[in-house]
């Protein structure tokens, strides 16, 4: 039946889908990746001011990501799950680095600079953690049990505190929210939900005493009130949800948005470029990306319940829900019901380690939709 | 325990984890609602919000200001121009940290401390968005370092004006004016929208006077501006109208030759074309550079100005008041003759001196150590000779009833009408003047000091020299005028065909006379006759500075030099067809005929030597034009 099916849709049996099959590419995602690229290479256009030198390197870390996701695509579920902690140690290890090495801009150290390129490697830990919980997880009982929740814990910690030193918030955020995510689609019981959720609150006030330096303080006030000061922190929310507003539901056309080419919009080619989506393509333009974003999380999500094993379960399943928290992050916070924190919009955004550590996960993705069955064997 | 249950076993492991999944799902879900109606509610229900916020954000209305009107002499020589400066402005709405602002600017231009207090004063009560200037007239050097520096400094702009500019500097200061920045007192009185690109207006002269004129009509644009207030296109515009020139009847040569001839002395000087009551050059000395007030005095350069004892500020040509001495004799001794007071054979003996009956004290004539002016005095003497005891004698016979109302005929005691503000009035009493403002009655003895232009009368240079044009014109009513033509449009004089009805024979006497003053040996001006190619009438006067009793001698060694007399001389010429005449003064010059004879002379023989011909060939197309406007 299934040769049956195969035969119909198909005209050539060896053709296109073949391929992909033995080049462990799901055909589908990698479309879905196509085209949200191409989308966002558009948007980057307009956004960096019609000049086509973002575009052009953009371009050549999508296609180096696009690489790099074939590659990882090969590798055997397998050797991730044991090579895991290996890469875990490593990306802690670039992120000491960081902090005494490390170069920076606007008062906060983020890069290494290799000589050839700029690595960003509180980006990459936003795969290294989820690749190492779901490790841990998949060899220790479901749902976990105390310790290993501790240890869990321990893990995602480490990383995030030293990325909170940079100091990178909204990547702290990120990256641990891509740990935890690993605990709760592995069944972490509702106990510890219900805790962490009221560690959370109680860590507010300790957060706001201790831990957020003050113009990070400053965001969040000025989310709650942006017209106190329209020229200083609130310009740049003032400025996008014009943007976004002005934008309407057809939106004022490519190249043509008042707000970001006449540079009244800050950060329009990184963070804020959403803006300048919704100003141009309007709220067709918004939702048209919503729809591919949801198809690609939807597809991840059906990789990940199809997967054969344990660890690519978790694995696939938290890199399909830590995408959602990047779109959700940047495009609550461009739209004002958010604070303000470094947070790119995924394969939209300019910038390269953002991109490539995407396309790394989409990798394993990939992988994990070839993973060769457990239970049965095929042919 | 529920460990125990739970571990390795698969089917529950994916059952647990599909569960969460769908938990997962449907959260995605509820947040992607949440995140499309929170851009729903920014896209479509407050749409029309955010399309005005964003056209304010990029729209702009910027006034278009006019060029204000050019000042020409009556030969097309300019005399008040606009000229391209470029200013250091700061839009404050872009500037952020201000101080901080202006430390980095005066690390690349100096700014002095006053240029900071000034700028943060227009601050105060500029519109929004608007460019607030800190530093005027920056040289090429400065320029080129704010434009290499301009991107580091938000809201900075160097920004190109038409600026006023003087190229005549101090010689038509008191005439032409200068623009200075707009005060408070004015903003509240002026049209902020027809002002509202430009940030000076008239303050003083011509400039003040023909504001309406020069101004001009602003003009308005909208234009695209990108975040840093730079412009990126114009939407639409509508062009400002310029300002009206000014074509003034004064001939700037003439001016010049008055200027120098005061050489140092302070005084002023009024020309007038008799023909057409057209002011041929005004002068009042000491002047000061216009330039200095256009984009605003220093401190130290106004208190200078202010606080010298020479006074340059001051127009003495309009605003300074002289007793007008003797030189009101030609008048007085016409009022007389018309009045039949004297007639042309009344003769008086001089002994130096006047005795009124039941007064002590004498009235001494001025030249009453040499024994007077002697036997049979007439009236041709008494003006060609300056005898005041003939005057004292006349006024008291004429009386002060017709001498004063007489006079006001002739310009003295009232306002001329120039078109130039801050005009003073002068003085010609009146019984009724000096119950009003002196409380007390008139005496004969105010009529005798009054006959020989003393006592309570004053008058300025500009009113001797109307008088003086108009006993040139044998009493035609001419007025004075600066500027003959406003944006090309001849302003019609008014017709001076109005004359008193003067007996002429008595004109002739006073003509004859007034010429004698300079032609004839005993004359009191004969020393400047030396060389004339054409004939002159004019008479000198002395006005005392320091009352003096009437029986004491003056004595200029006792006195210091501001405490001489002043000099004074009306003039008119040529004789036979008068076309210029003079009125002017020097301060402490002590005589007219040594002092102040020679300056007329100077300007009359520049006048008469040089526009001679321009100014009968102009007066005839003024005539002309009075022809066609009448049909």
């Amino acid at each position: 039946m299934q040769i049956n099916d195969f035969v119909r849709t198909m005209q050539n049996p060896g053709g296109a889908r073949r391929i992909s099959r033995s080049m462990h590419v799901d055909l589908i995602l990698f479309v879905l990746l196509f085209a949200l690229c191409a989308f966002g290479l558009a948007v980057l256009y307009s956004a960096g001011g019609k000049d086509l030198a973002y575009v052009k390197r953009q371009l050549v870390f999508m296609v180096v990501g696009f690489a790099l996701m074939l590659i990882v695509a090969q590798v055997s579920v397998r050797s991730l799950e044991r090579w895991a902690f290996v890469i875990y140690g490593l990306g802690l290890l670039t992120l000491l680095a960081v902090l005494i090495f490390g170069v920076g801009a606007k008062g906060a150290q983020r890069w290494l600079d290799l000589g050839f390129t700029r690595l960003q490697p509180a980006e990459l830990m936003k795969v290294c953690v989820p690749l190492m919980i779901s490790a841990y997880l998949s060899k220790r009982f479901i749902p976990p049990n105390f310790k290993h929740v501790f240890w869990s814990v321990v893990m995602i910690l480490i990383p995030t505190l030293l990325i909170v030193r940079q100091p990178d918030l909204g990547t702290a955020i990120l990256v641990f929210m891509s740990g935890f995510l690993v605990l709760f689609l592995a069944g972490l019981r509702k106990r510890y939900i219900a805790g962490s959720g009221l560690v959370a609150i109680a860590a507010i006030p300790v957060m706001w005493l201790f831990v957020l330096r003050d113009y990070q303080k400053q965001r969040i006030l000025t989310l709650l009130s942006p017209e106190d000061d329209t020229l200083g922190s609130g310009w740049n929310i003032i400025q996008s949800k014009t943007a976004i507003g002005s934008g309407g539901f057809e939106g004022k056309g490519w190249t043509e948005g008042t707000q970001s080419q006449l540079s009244f919009l800050p950060e329009s080619h990184t963070d804020f470029i959403i803006a300048v989506l919704a100003e141009e393509f309007g709220l067709i333009g918004v939702l048209a990306l919503c729809t591919l974003y949801l198809l690609v999380i939807g597809r991840c999500l059906i990789i990940a319940t199809n997967a054969q094993s344990q660890f690519g379960r978790l694995l696939a399943g938290s890199l399909a829900s830590i995408f959602f928290v990047y779109i959700f992050v940047n495009m609550g916070m461009v739209s004002g019901i958010l604070p303000v924190v470094g947070a790119p919009l995924p394969m939209i955004s300019y910038g390269g380690t953002a991109i490539l550590t995407l396309f790394i996960g989409f990798g394993m993705l990939m992988a994990i939709s070839r993973e060769p069955k457990q239970m049965r064997t095929q042919f | 325990m529920i460990e125990e249950d739970a571990f390795s076993d698969p089917a529950r492991e994916r059952q647990i984890f599909v569960g969460r999944v769908i938990l997962t799902s449907l959260l995605i879900l509820a947040l992607t609602a949440v995140l499309i109606a929170r851009y729903f509610d920014l896209q479509i229900n407050q749409h029309q919000d955010f399309v005005t916020q964003s056209d304010n954000n990029r729209v702009h209305l910027r006034p278009n200001p006019p060029a204000r009107g050019v000042i020409y002499d009556r030969n097309g020589e300019i005399l008040a121009d606009n000229q391209s400066v470029s200013n250091l402005t700061i839009i404050r709405e872009r500037s952020g940290d201000l101080e901080k602002l202006i430390e980095n600017i005066s690390a690349l231009v100096p700014l002095s401390d006053s240029d900071v207090t000034r700028f943060y004063k227009r601050l105060k009560r500029r519109r929004p968005f608007e460019q607030t200037p800190i530093k005027f007239n920056l040289s090429e050097d400065e320029q080129a370092i704010l434009a290499v520096n301009e991107h580091r400094l938000d809201g900075v702009k160097v920004s190109a004006r038409l600026s006023r500019f003087y190229p005549k500097r101090d010689l038509f200061s008191h005439v032409v004016g200068y623009v200075g920045r707009i005060n408070e007192q004015e903003i509240s009185v002026i049209d902020p929208i027809q002002y509202s690109g430009t940030d000076s207006i008239g303050k003083v002269g011509l400039e003040k006077f023909y504001e309406s004129s020069l101004l001009g009509n602003v003009g308005s644009e909208h234009v695209e501006t990108n975040a840093r207030g730079r412009v990126m296109r114009v939407l639409d515009k509508l062009d400002p109208t310029s300002g009206s020139d000014l074509m003034l009847h004064i001939d700037s040569n003439l001016q010049q030759i008055a200027f120098d001839a005061f050489a140092g002395e302070r005084g002023a000087l009024v020309a007038m074309d008799v023909k057409t009551g057209g002011v041929l050059a005004m002068v009042s000395a000491p002047s000061y550079d216009s330039n200095l007030f256009v984009s605003g005095i220093s401190q130290k350069n106004y208190s200078q100005l202010l606080n010298s004892s020479d006074k340059p500020l001051f127009n003495r040509a309009i605003q300074g008041q002289y007793p007008p001495g003797s030189t009101v004799k030609p008048l007085f001794g016409l009022i007389a003759l018309d009045n039949k007071t004297v007639s042309a054979s009344t003769r008086i003996d001089d002994p130096g001196f006047f005795v009124m009956e039941g007064i002590d004290r004498p009235w001494r004539d001025h030249n009453s150590e040499r024994g007077g002016h002697g036997k049979g005095v007439d009236l041709a003497k008494a003006i060609i000779e300056s005898c005041d005891v003939f005057f004292y004698e006349m006024g008291i016979k004429t009386g002060i009833n017709i001498l004063s109302s007489n006079s006001s005929e002739f310009g003295l005691g009232a306002k001329t009408g120039i078109d130039l503000p801050g005009e003073a009035k002068g003085i010609m009493p009146s019984r009724i003047w000096k119950k009003e403002n002196r409380n007390a009655s008139w005496f004969n003895g105010d009529t005798i000091n009054m006959s020989i232009g003393q006592g309570f009368m004053l008058s300025t240079p500009l009113q001797l020299a109307v008088m003086t044009s108009r006993i040139a014109s044998k009493g035609k009513m001419i007025e004075p005028r600066l500027v003959k033509s406003v944006g090309g449009v001849d302003l019609l004089t008014a017709e001076s065909s109005q004359t008193t009805d003067i007996d002429p024979k008595h004109w002739d006497y006073i003509h004859n006379s007034m010429k004698s003053v300079v032609h004839s040996a005993r004359g009191t001006a004969t020393s400047i006759n030396r060389g004339l190619t054409y004939t002159m009438a004019g008479k000198t006067g002395t006005a005392q500075v320091v009352s003096i009793s009437a029986d004491k001698d003056y004595d200029k060694s006792k006195l210091n030099k501001r405490q001489w007399d002043h000099a004074l001389f009306i003039a008119f010429a040529p004789f036979d067809d008068p076309q210029i005449a003079v009125g002017l003064i020097v301060e402490n010059g002590e005589h007219g005929s040594s002092a102040a004879a020679p300056i007329a002379r100077a300007v009359i023989d520049g006048y008469l030597q040089t526009n001679s011909d321009t100014a009968i060939a102009s007066s005839n197309v003024l005539e002309g034009l009075n022809v066609y406007a009448n049909q």
